[in-house]
């Protein structure tokens, strides 16, 4: 009679690549280059490059270090499930590993090649996502994402101080757009994935406070976001390239906003607003950091 | 069973998995030589050019 033995094969690379979140890297990559690209002041393109690379292995190690600590929880969502741990492709502790080095390497390098206090913001951003959001705050409260979306809001920041080596206002304001930006990006999502959420007991605000609260949050966001991304423009730190862009861009995710604020969901319900705003968000922040970029190379070749 | 020594078939697999590995490894370490020699050209020409 035949044995069937399963053969436990060494995990793949490209599993160990899907532990990095390619895809929230893609817009961590961008608004890190972004923050770089707008700075004043200049930077030797391989030390840049660096920089960029520090940043995104960064993200990269803070993410497999969450999907380590969070493997059980995503076995249980079907927007997860598939991912290398839950579905039984990978060992836990590879994860860990994995997540460790790429967290300390990326610091290591950042701070021996580009500069200490980029590498410091660097740090401190991994150990955000992944101990204060994943760990601490995910699970206990419905602000999870609110204060955690202040993980995101760091490269941007890392990379402006990558060039200039300091802190001033406009790269703390480029902080504070991503962090207004994330509540009503990821309440929309939440939205219309909420019950998925609910049966991990992972407290998101339309599970906790409902859909109204929910919607009347994203709604206030959206109208504190459309003035704070006009204030580089105030205060002199952009042209009106970037006002203007962001006024527009702004207007469009207020209108969409009022759309998803004032409305209640149906039985059965397609949720289009709400993915709709979703799409949109990201495809705002996009334009909106590419704009920032934009009026920098227009002001320094003289055209505003 | 489990610990039984492999046949040629699952070997073969193993094995295949592990060069597949090792060759992204390689090239992620080869990349990261490249760039570190690149960083350190960079900062001692910026020395260099700094005491002239």
């Amino acid at each position: 009679m035949d044995s069937v033995r399963t053969l436990t094969l060494p995990a793949e690379w490209r599993d160990f690549f899907a532990l990095t979140k390619p895809r929230v890297m893609t817009l961590v990559i961008f608004t890190g280059l972004c923050g770089l690209l707008a700075a004043p002041g200049s930077i030797h393109p391989v030390i840049a490059f660096t920089a960029i690379l520090c940043i995104a292995v960064g993200a990269g190690g803070a993410a497999a270090l969450n999907q380590w600590w969070e493997a059980d929880i995503d076995a249980g969502m079907k927007r997860t499930a598939q991912r290398p741990l839950p579905a039984g492709r990978m060992e836990r502790t590879s994860a860990r590993d994995f997540g460790f080095a790429l967290a300390g390497g990326s610091v290591m390098v950042m701070g021996l090649g580009v500069g200490w206090l980029a590498a410091a913001i660097l740090a401190v951003s991994i150990f955000y996502y992944s101990w204060i959001y994943t760990v601490w705050l995910k699970p206990r409260t419905p602000q999870n994402i609110v204060i955690g979306g202040g993980a995101g809001a760091f490269p941007p920041m890392i990379g402006w101080v990558a060039v200039t080596g300091d802190v001033t206002l406009m790269p703390v304001l480029l902080f504070l757009i991503i962090f207004m930006w994330t509540p009503p990006h990821f309440w929309a999502l939440a939205l219309f994935v909420q019950t998925d959420y609910a049966k991990v007991g992972i407290p998101m605000m339309p599970v906790v406070a409902g859909e109204r609260s929910t919607r009347r949050q994203i709604l206030i966001y959206a109208l504190l976001l459309l003035p704070l991304t006009l204030v580089p423009w105030w205060i002199g730190g952009t042209g009106a390239i970037y006002g203007w862009s962001a006024l527009v861009l702004g207007l469009v995710f207020v209108a969409l906003s009022f759309k998803v604020g004032l409305r209640q969901s149906a039985p059965d319900d397609a949720m289009k607003p709400e993915k709709r705003l979703f799409a949109y968000s990201i495809l705002y922040l996009f334009v909106l950091f590419g704009m920032l970029v934009g009026d920098r190379l227009a002001t320094v070749q003289g055209w505003q | 069973m489990m610990n039984d020594p492999l046949d040629k078939e699952q070997s073969e697999l193993y094995r295949a998995r592990q060069r597949s590995r090792n060759k992204v490894l390689g090239a992620v370490l080869i990349s990261l030589a490249v760039l570190f020699f690149a960083i350190s050209i960079v900062k001692i020409a910026a020395q260099a050019g700094g005491t002239h």
